[in-house]
């Protein structure tokens, strides 16, 4: 009788397992197998049909915020236009200097945090971003004269809950600030989650960095430093947590460990 | 028939409300209720995935084999929350990342499951297809009715337009913030609860035991 099974026709083999009792083990075997092959089927076939769709929209997210807290973001105008506008850089985060090792529009930078062949592990690491990737995107955007007008660099370190990612735009003097924009982040809603809030987002723009000695000055906490108010971002109302996760990632990255080589750069003229 | 199967999308709205009366899915309920358009989304996602998954269930069910029968309910569960998640991901960026891990986890919200287990495996496939949308809004109804008291009385805003000017932002209005937190939504869900069964006390359930007065000796 077993012989005689296994020559019916497939329809005939598929047919013979449904009429099985749905408790006996070749049907047990035979009903596991086959939901698993369709649910993979579908499951696949929806990962690959939108993944395009997915990848266009992660894109045009970041670029959002590029062009939010460059100050130039228009919802009426198309991202991928608007965006046309930065000029992209890898730079070396150690020398400031750009390199061409790397494709600006394809590198990830959050990926390159975890390739050991470009990143480091942290000593010191007040940010509490464990690995620092040596090289970064930033984005130039310059007037039509040709001449450096802003430029927006990629920021991130731990808050209360979560790593908070964010970008940070510069005037061309690479001192002053013209805008800060965390664009991920799992802060408590009504209190951390205030680093979105508009208006304190607005107590950024103007703040300097370095006082005239070129001592790092920028401070957000309840009370201003003794360099001057200049310096100073207010904490946030009932999360100090997150203030004190802003304070220490914005002195990291503009210290020597971030971007300092690169602001001197700027600040003598190079870009 | 027609009557039989409006009552069936009807009645799990009040009568038989997968939160308020059979108090599933109350995991979820706290975690995205935060504002009304993440509840909506919520919302849709949920009864979509509960009206479909006890479809297909449904039309399988007589070769279900017991032994492996709540896996396979859980695979064709599974498969459908990661395409409803995918969708949300191509088309509603924003919304998908504010939900983040919660469609994620429709897959253990118990409402689903429950509908699958208890009316699917026995019912044929529309009527189990209808049942689920049922339990899928009545589960949204108390997720739009918490929202709505959250997001108004917590960030002064419904559906992210402004309601009420905050403070923050220079209005009067100071926002409850233990409403932005999950906690408040135990409350809220317990109100609606004494609310309900107060309009119908039909769904008070009997004590299990009694309380029974001893005499002084």
């Amino acid at each position: 009788m077993h012989n005689d099974d296994q020559q019916t026709e497939p329809q005939g083999f598929i047919k013979r397992f449904l009429a099985l009792p749905s408790d006996s083990v070749p049907k047990t075997i035979f009903v596991a197998v086959s939901v698993c092959l369709v649910a993979s089927m579908v499951v696949s076939a929806a990962a690959v049909a939108l993944r395009p769709a997915q990848v266009v929209n992660a894109l045009k997210d970041k670029q959002i915020n590029i062009l939010q807290v460059a100050g130039i973001y228009d919802p009426d105008v198309d991202v991928v236009e608007a965006f046309a506008a930065f000029e992209p850089h890898v730079l070396e985060l150690a020398t400031g200097e750009f390199t061409d090792r790397f494709d600006p529009v394809t590198f990830d930078d959050r990926a390159a945090a975890d390739d050991p062949e470009i990143s480091r592990a942290l000593s010191d690491d007040p940010a509490g971003i464990g690995r620092q990737a040596n090289y970064v995107t930033v984005y130039l955007l310059r007037d039509d004269a040709g001449d450096l007008e802003r430029v927006i660099m990629p920021i991130h370190g731990y808050g209360l809950w979560s790593t908070l990612y964010g970008f940070i735009a510069l005037e061309a003097n690479g001192n002053d600030i013209y805008g800060l924009q965390f664009y991920e982040h799992a802060e408590t809603p009504g209190l951390g989650a205030e680093v979105d809030n508009p208006r304190w987002r607005a107590l950024w723009s103007g703040a300097k960095l370095r006082d005239d000695d070129g001592e790092l000055q920028i401070t957000v906490a309840k009370t201003a430093p003794p360099a001057g108010e200049e310096f100073h971002i207010d904490a946030l109302a009932g999360a100090t947590l997150t203030s004190v996760g802003v304070d220490n990632l914005i002195k990291f990255w503009m210290g020597d460990a971030g971007y300092a080589p690169f602001l001197e750069k700027i600040q003598a003229g190079g870009v | 028939m027609a009557h039989k199967r409006r009552e069936m999308l009807t009645d799990p709205l009040v009568d038989n409300n997968p939160i308020t009366l059979q108090v599933l899915g109350i995991c979820s309920a706290l975690a995205v209720t935060s504002s009304m358009q993440v509840a909506l989304v919520m919302t849709i996602a949920v009864t979509l995935v509960t009206g479909f998954s006890s479809m297909f269930i449904s039309m399988i069910r007589n070769h279900i084999p017991s032994s492996i029968r709540i896996i396979v309910q859980m695979v064709i569960i599974a498969s459908l929350v990661i395409v409803v998640d995918q969708v949300l991901k191509a088309y509603a960026f924003e919304i998908s990342k504010t939900l983040s891990v919660f469609v994620g986890l429709i897959i253990t919200n118990c409402i689903v499951m429950g509908r699958a287990e208890a009316f699917a495996m026995k019912n044929p496939p529309i009527d189990s297809f209808i049942d689920g949308v049922g339990n899928g809004l009545g589960y949204g109804l108390i997720l739009m009715l918490v929202g709505f008291i959250r997001e108004l009385f917590g960030s002064g805003s419904l559906f992210g337009v402004t309601i009420l000017e905050t403070v923050n932002n220079g209005g009067w209005y100071v926002p409850n913030g233990m409403l932005l937190l999950p906690p408040s939504a135990f409350f809220i869900i317990g109100l609606i609860i004494w609310a309900f069964r107060a309009w119908k006390p039909a769904q008070v359930e009997e004590r299990e035991y009694k309380i029974q007065s001893v005499e002084a000796h």
